[in-house]
């Protein structure tokens, strides 16, 4: 049973922090088209507010409770400073957003650098998370049950924001049409700061677990980018349902790859498999049937 | 036969050398100087150049070793320095970037014309800077414990090689009655190398390997791999992990149960600079290092006093740290025994040149330019210092190529 339920379970768990991750970049990639490349640094905030949140609120027990709403607002908020003062300019030209947000990501890795070194930090696990479950031979981790249960809550907060709130309404409205969103009173520029802000906090949230796994250091958010992008584009465009089942077949594909070969090769068969599965489906999972989306 | 344009070509370009050559120098003597060396040893002061990773990735370990080296400088400096001449240091920045040091190390050779570079970290730099350095008929002091299977005319390592770290390891397991071995490392030159030695050995040592396991060095989850350590239960683990991967496989070690009582470590790459940074207690956990500040000697009390009173108390000392300030007094007492500081005189001469280093006594090998030096196993106690718990008998001859280890097949899986 172990070299069935222990790649199952981690990879459950690494596909939830990659639920997490691409949860934000579904928002701004997959609805609002802009590709975000320093979302994985807003990952890296996120480990950072953890990390300087245990500074603050010595008792790692409360720390990290108080740590989850500080990264989503200092994520978000670094999220919205780019949006405003780069992205919405080059909103429909992709590419440009690409570069330039590679840039703003190198930039914000050195900072991180500079201001706390490159050592890393560590981040102290509360002691409610301390120790594992015995499932079937696996010691499952209280902390990667946390992870789960961290972005099952997020996805269900954010799957309610877009489907009954006004707000939700207006982003979607934004997304399909935006000229149509327009005329009907929707203030779309303000539509857009707020789904970034959202889109860039979940990776506070996110980062707040990845700091749980590593601690903090400056490049935490480039293993994440990547898989984070897979995720989205293989799910499929606009749609959260297909986000959510390709980050866990990564996630759980990546597992039992690693079970099987190695954790390097592992990275590379789960890449191959993506592109083979787009291949035959280029449209991912799931697409919104709309004249919205080009 | 000889063509004459080709004798033409020759002929430019050592001339175009040689003017090179004297025009980076500035040698206002006008003395024709050879074109492999523009080193001036006129005046009352010889330049050396210090070449480490101020930024990037490695600009943490790398400014430890710039530390020490400055504080041996001064040290020379205060004393008269090298041959009755002070030392200048050109200080380079090598970014984490292998090409870089090679081209760093290029334009202290042959522009700032140093008579000696001090630094690399990574293997990487060590082996970008290799064919630059030997190129150049130059010469390149490396602090670092690394892979070994080099030696190189123009390199002295000063750091340990395998069989004065691995092996001297496992060599330690062997006497504690190790019968199973679990392998945990990065993916990349010197875990591989590192392995490679120690599956071999341990085949010797009738050592079981259970479990061997690799992760790339920018991945920090070892959650899956160390499940895997739970199943096989070793009774230790070789740990040969390098960087912030080690934070994530410390916790997610402790996470899955397993403990410094239940299934000890022993690493090559956690010293007094990472221990504090692991996230969790490693009290318990073992290093194989050939210096750990807990070192009782009255070189290694001054080092320690002489490094806090200038860099602050809080500062410890480490082996590439020690390694790397060694190399300085070596280099000078190279010079000395050579009286020149010509790159051939000294290697002439160098075999048996010896420093009563903060770590013991350590003596060059004039053949291979490793030093020998004594293994030690630490103990990592509850202030994160290490606990000497094994050392080898004596100084151990080093042996980069492992000739003298008659397990040893390098064309073995």
């Amino acid at each position: 049973m172990d070299s069935f339920t222990t790649p199952l379970l981690a990879g459950t768990a690494t596909g939830a922090l990659l639920l997490i991750a691409a949860l934000g970049l579904a928002l701004t990639f997959g609805q609002m088209g802009v590709i975000n490349m320093a979302h994985g640094e807003f990952l890296m905030a996120g480990a950072y507010t953890a990390f300087l949140t245990q500074q603050v609120v010595t008792n790692a027990d409360v720390s990290i409770l108080v740590a989850l709403p500080a990264a989503f607002v200092v994520a978000g908020l670094l999220g919205l400073l780019l949006e405003v003062t780069v992205i919405a300019w080059m909103y429909r030209r992709p590419l440009d957003t690409l570069l330039v947000t590679v840039g703003v990501g190198l930039f914000l890795q050195q900072l991180a650098k500079d201001v706390f070194g490159a050592q890393g930090d560590p981040v102290r696990t509360p002691s409610w998370l301390e120790g594992n479950l015995p499932v079937f031979g696996y010691h499952w981790p209280y902390r990667q049950m946390f992870t789960i249960v961290l972005a099952v809550v997020a996805l269900a907060a954010l799957a309610a924001l877009l489907k009954y709130s006004s707000f939700g309404r207006q982003i979607r409205a934004t997304v399909q049409n935006r000229d149509l969103a327009e005329t009907v009173g929707v203030r779309t520029r303000a539509v857009d700061r707020i789904t970034f802000f959202v889109g860039s906090g979940l990776a506070g949230i996110g980062g707040v677990a990845v700091s749980l796994i590593s601690g903090t250091n400056p490049r935490l958010g480039t293993a994440y980018i990547i898989s984070a992008f897979l995720v989205v584009v293989a799910g499929g465009l606009g749609q959260l349902k297909g986000t959510v089942i390709a980050a866990f077949a990564v996630g759980i594909a990546t597992s039992f790859f690693a079970d099987w070969t190695s954790a390097s090769m592992a990275q590379v068969a789960t890449f191959a498999l993506v592109v083979v599965f787009l291949q035959l489906r280029p449209q991912g999972l799931f697409t919104v049937r709309s004249r919205g989306l080009a | 036969m000889f063509s004459p344009r080709s004798r033409l070509a020759t002929g430019t370009v050592v001339a175009l050398t040689a003017t090179l050559g004297l025009s980076a120098c500035g040698n206002k003597d006008g003395e024709g100087t050879a074109a492999e060396s523009c080193v001036d040893t006129s005046g009352d002061s010889i330049k050396l150049g210090f070449l480490n990773s101020t930024s990037g990735a490695m600009a943490i370990s790398e400014q430890t070793v710039r530390d020490s080296l400055s504080l041996a400088a001064e040290e020379i400096n205060a004393d008269g320095g090298i041959l009755g001449k002070e030392i200048e240091f050109v200080t380079e920045d090598g970014a984490s970037d292998p090409a870089i040091f090679a081209e760093k190390i290029d334009k202290l050779l042959t522009g700032d014309c140093v008579a000696a570079v001090f630094g690399g970290w990574t293997s990487a730099s060590r082996k970008a800077m290799l064919p630059v350095v030997e190129a150049n008929n130059g010469l390149l002091f490396y602090p670092v414990q690394y892979e070994g299977l080099e030696a190189s005319e123009n390199i002295y390592y000063t750091g340990a090689t395998t069989n004065q770290q691995i092996i001297p390891a496992m060599d330690f397991l062997a006497s504690e009655g190790v019968e199973s071995l679990f392998l945990a490392g990065s993916d990349y030159v010197f875990p591989r190398t590192a392995n490679k030695i120690i599956k071999q050995y341990a085949a010797e040592l009738g050592i079981e390997i259970v479990g061997e396991e690799y992760v790339p060095l920018d991945d920090d989850d070892w959650t899956t791999q160390v499940a895997k350590i739970v199943e096989a239960d070793p009774d230790f683990v070789f740990n040969t992990i390098n960087g912030s991967s080690n934070v994530g496989f410390i916790k997610a070690y402790y996470e899955q149960g397993l403990t410094a009582e239940t299934n000890p470590i022993i690493s090559v790459s956690i010293a007094e600079e990472e221990a504090p940074a692991m996230g969790k207690d490693v009290t318990g956990q073992y290093a194989a290092w050939n210096y750990f500040q807990s070192v009782e000697s009255p070189t290694n009390a001054t080092f320690i006093a002489a490094f806090q009173d200038k860099y602050g108390a809080e500062r410890p000392t480490s082996d590439p740290m020690e390694a790397a300030y060694t190399s300085l007094y070596l280099y000078k007492a190279l010079v000395e025994k050579a009286e020149s500081f010509e790159v051939d005189d000294i290697n002439e001469s160098a075999d048996g040149v010896t420093f009563d280093a903060p770590e013991g006594t350590v003596t060059i090998d004039g053949d291979n330019h490793h030093i020998a030096k004594t293994a030690l196993i630490g103990q990592i106690n509850s202030d994160n210092q290490f606990d000497v718990v094994w050392s080898s008998e004596s100084p151990i001859e080093p042996d980069p190529f492992l000739e003298g280890y008659d397990w040893w097949d390098p064309s073995a899986e």
